[in-house]
């Protein structure tokens, strides 16, 4: 991107280069918002829809467009359509930027998230700091959400999700740090151009410690995204809606657009640190086509991760505000301490990384799996025993 | 009815911050109060000083409308008493009323009163678990409990043609009898739906996060279950092991063979959330083989006895407990000998449970409180009446 840019800028002296840098930054931003962004967020919400449905033997939204696919737009639009309501005793101002900060949190964080080996906004040389900081200016909108709506329920909503992204990012933070140590670089390209496209050249097989980083991270993501099990600022059981509470229409929904927009940051980051991102096998010269086949395969492992966050939400029950902290700070930091030091023994060992080890883990991983399908395969035989099969 | 709290005591100033307590208004309106309940809640934060009950919301003068309607015109009335479970609700009247005038009720009558109320507490039961698992949190039992309740509420359609308040029974007997094939299609019901309680236990029972969330949290002691006069699973899943099925028999329940499951204190002590939630799962299991037994002893013959259209029990006075899915409910009838009921009064298991939670609270978290409330299955129509 940037190189484009500066050569626009040396084709056309005559404009200030800032400026075409600038405004073609914005253009891109906006391209990539509007283009990328919002529909993979309203899409999400309708795959997480019929996802639920299915684990909850429903059928979902099926009226709009084929399958219900364009359930998303019409919720949109009717969003959109709806009365503003801002109560009387709100406080006004922050009432209603709230929501702005929010989606603001996690668009913004689509900056340093790479779509391919030439599709990103900024490859900044600080991008995955820069992805953990902004992403906490979510919280900072939950939080005036909650403040603002002068609801004891949204309040209650606003400050549990204060103390719960404030923590978890903590855990988050060092589970990040053996990937960069095991890179060397912070920048999300170079991340994923530390890793190879076959799955044991992936960061997560680089050691024991990373793969249990792995882990460590999306549990972590799970609870900065407020998603299930630590889904407590919107328990809709206990805080009504939490700090959505009082909104409607637009407003309302921009929350939730967030949501499910993060998921996909939380899948896009989880595949671009630990799982080789955007790499393919150099199979053609040909960059638009290798661009392409780079965005399909970050784009499949992200959702991956977004269905799996799917289907813990609809399986799992929520843990306790206390129960919450307690697995914060007694058992995810020390454990991602105890890997960063533990990466960086390895790589005293085994400077070059070890291959035995790679190919052990990816074995381990894959038993994993098949017990994990053998007992999949065993529930779904007993459902068919019992008139419930496959619908 | 208002509901007064007093400051007790002043909290904070420990570090120099004054804190004060928080005074959360919980319900009527609030997704997991199960209806119209009201909670004053006094919080430090997430932690709960007291929470007090504030019922009545619901209160439709059930009583009263009794004194007005008649013996049989009463019938319809009872059904909503506690409309989650509403074939009981016909059982005590229908017993109190025949009590008082001598009525002697065929035995197949009493055998489709019993198959009728044990598919009712299944019902009411499915409903308590799935309820229970979406107030921790956990969306999908609810919709798999309310599956299979849709079936039993299509059997109890073909029996009586209502899905919720049923109104089947009659004083003297029911007011239908079982239709044509209904032991086959009942049968065929609990058969599938047996193995699935199996499968409830793997979804959520013994879901760690789940175990967590409810054990030892808002433990009662026996003695405290007995004080509070709490009744049914909620008292037997403090240990004490009572069932008016079983320890003063009424209908034709010393017929059947069932167990009562008690509280075990199987992942933390007797008498906390998740044994009150298991007993009602186990229930439902000692249901289906009540339903299976009365299927296949059904007796023959009438399923009514004559009973006169204008019926006028003698003068005098009964009290007749039974116990629904959510415990020992009395009924207090007198009459005076006219067309009407003198005076109907209802004790039920939701009343007393509610008096619980003001002194469970202290301590809580007010996601315990939801667990709470939702373990001890309370109905807010049973409340008020």
């Amino acid at each position: 991107m940037l190189e484009f840019l500066n050569g626009l800028a040396a084709a056309n002296p005559e404009v200030p280069g800032v400026l075409l840098r600038v405004a073609g930054m914005l253009a891109f931003g906006a391209l990539v918002v509007f283009v990328f962004i919002l529909p993979v967020a309203g899409i999400t919400s309708w795959v997480e829809r019929r996802v639920w449905a299915r684990i909850q033997s429903r059928i979902g939204p099926n009226r709009v467009g084929p399958g219900g696919f364009l359930q998303w737009l019409a919720d949109g639009l009717k969003n959109l359509l709806k009365e503003d309501v801002i109560p009387q005793a709100v406080d006004e101002p922050l009432f209603r930027i709230a929501p702005y900060l929010v989606v603001a949190g996690f668009v913004a964080a689509f900056v340093a998230i790479p779509f391919g080996g030439s599709l990103i906004i900024a490859d900044l040389n600080i991008g995955i700091l820069y992805i953990t900081a902004i992403t906490s200016l979510v919280v900072v909108g939950i939080l005036m959400a909650g403040w603002s709506s002068n609801n004891k329920w949204s309040m209650l909503g606003g400050i549990r999700s204060a103390t719960q992204i404030i923590s978890y990012e903590i855990p988050l933070g060092l589970t990040i740090f053996p990937v960069v140590l095991v890179s060397g670089t912070l920048s999300t390209q170079g991340i994923t151009a530390a890793q190879g496209w076959a799955p044991h050249t992936w960061h997560m097989f680089h050691n024991p410690f990373l793969l249990v980083s792995f882990l460590l991270f999306f549990v972590c993501a799970l609870a900065e995204g407020n998603r299930t099990p630590f889904d407590l600022p919107e328990a809709e059981s206990e805080l009504v809606a939490g700090f959505a509470t009082e909104y409607s229409g637009m407003r309302s929904l921009l929350f939730f657009l967030a949501e499910w927009g993060n998921l996909y940051v939380i899948g896009a980051l989880v595949a671009t640190l630990f799982m080789g991102g955007w790499q393919v096998p150099r199979f053609t010269d040909d960059p638009t086509l290798l661009a392409v086949a780079q965005f399909f395969t970050i784009f499949l492992k992200a959702y991956f991760w977004v269905f799996v966050a799917m289907w813990v939400r609809a399986t799992l029950p929520r843990i306790r505000i206390d129960q919450l902290m307690a697995l914060c700070w007694k058992y995810l930091v020390p454990m991602a301490l105890l890997n960063t030091l533990g990466t960086a023994f390895f790589m005293v060992l085994f400077p070059e990384g070890s291959l035995v080890v790679r190919i052990a883990l990816v074995a381990v991983v894959l038993a994993i799996i098949f017990v994990f399908a053998r007992r999949v395969r065993f529930h779904l035989a007993r459902a068919r025993g019992l008139g419930y099969g496959a619908v | 009815m208002s509901v007064e709290i007093e400051f007790t005591d002043d909290h904070g100033s420990a570090g120099g911050f004054a804190t004060e307590e928080m005074t959360l208004n919980m319900g009527p309106q609030h997704p997991s109060t199960h209806g119209v309940l009201r909670f004053v809640v006094k919080a430090d934060g997430e932690v709960m000083r007291r929470a007090v009950p504030d019922v009545g919301y619901l209160h439709r003068s059930i009583e009263k409308i009794a004194e007005k309607v008649g013996w049989h015109g009463f019938m319809p009335y009872t059904d909503r008493v506690d409309y989650v479970a509403a074939m009981t609700c016909n059982q005590a009247w229908a017993m109190a009323a025949e009590s008082l005038g001598g009525v002697e009720v065929p035995r197949r009558a009493e055998y489709c009163r019993v198959i009728a109320a044990e598919l009712g507490r299944i019902c009411s039961h499915l409903l308590a678990f799935g309820a229970m698992g979406m107030d921790i949190g956990a969306f999908t039992p609810f919709t798999h409990a309310i599956r299979e309740r849709e079936m039993i509420n299509d059997l109890l359609e073909e029996l009586c043609g209502a899905r919720l308040t049923f109104n089947y029974l009659r004083i003297g007997g029911v007011a239908w009898d079982l239709p044509p094939d209904y032991a086959h299609k009942v049968l065929r019901f609990l058969d599938r739906f047996i193995p699935l309680v199996d499968e409830f236990d793997d979804l959520l029972s013994n879901n760690k996060i789940y175990i967590e969330r409810l054990a030892d949290v808002a433990v009662i002691s026996p003695e405290m279950a007995i004080a509070y006069n709490l009744v049914g699973p909620n008292l037997r899943a403090s240990g004490v092991d009572y069932d008016l099925r079983r320890d003063r028999p009424y209908s034709v329940y010393p017929d059947f063979d069932f167990t009562v499951p008690v509280g075990k204190g199987t992942w933390g002590s007797v008498g906390d959330c998740w044994e009150r939630y298991i007993v009602r799962l186990h229930e439902m299991r000692e249901s289906a083989k009540i339903v299976r037994q009365a299927l296949e002893g059904l007796p023959g013959g009438p399923v009514i006895a004559k009973v006169r259209r204008n019926f006028k029990p003698p003068a005098g006075e009964v009290h007749i407990r039974v116990e629904t899915p959510r415990g020992d409910q009395s009924w207090y009838v007198v009459s005076d000998g006219s067309e009407r009921p003198y005076r109907v009064h209802i004790r039920t298991g939701s009343f007393s449970a509610m008096s619980i939670i003001e002194s469970l609270s202290n301590g809580l978290m007010i996601a315990d409180l939801v667990a709470l409330i939702a373990s001890l299955d309370v109905v807010a129509p049973e409340v008020d009446r």
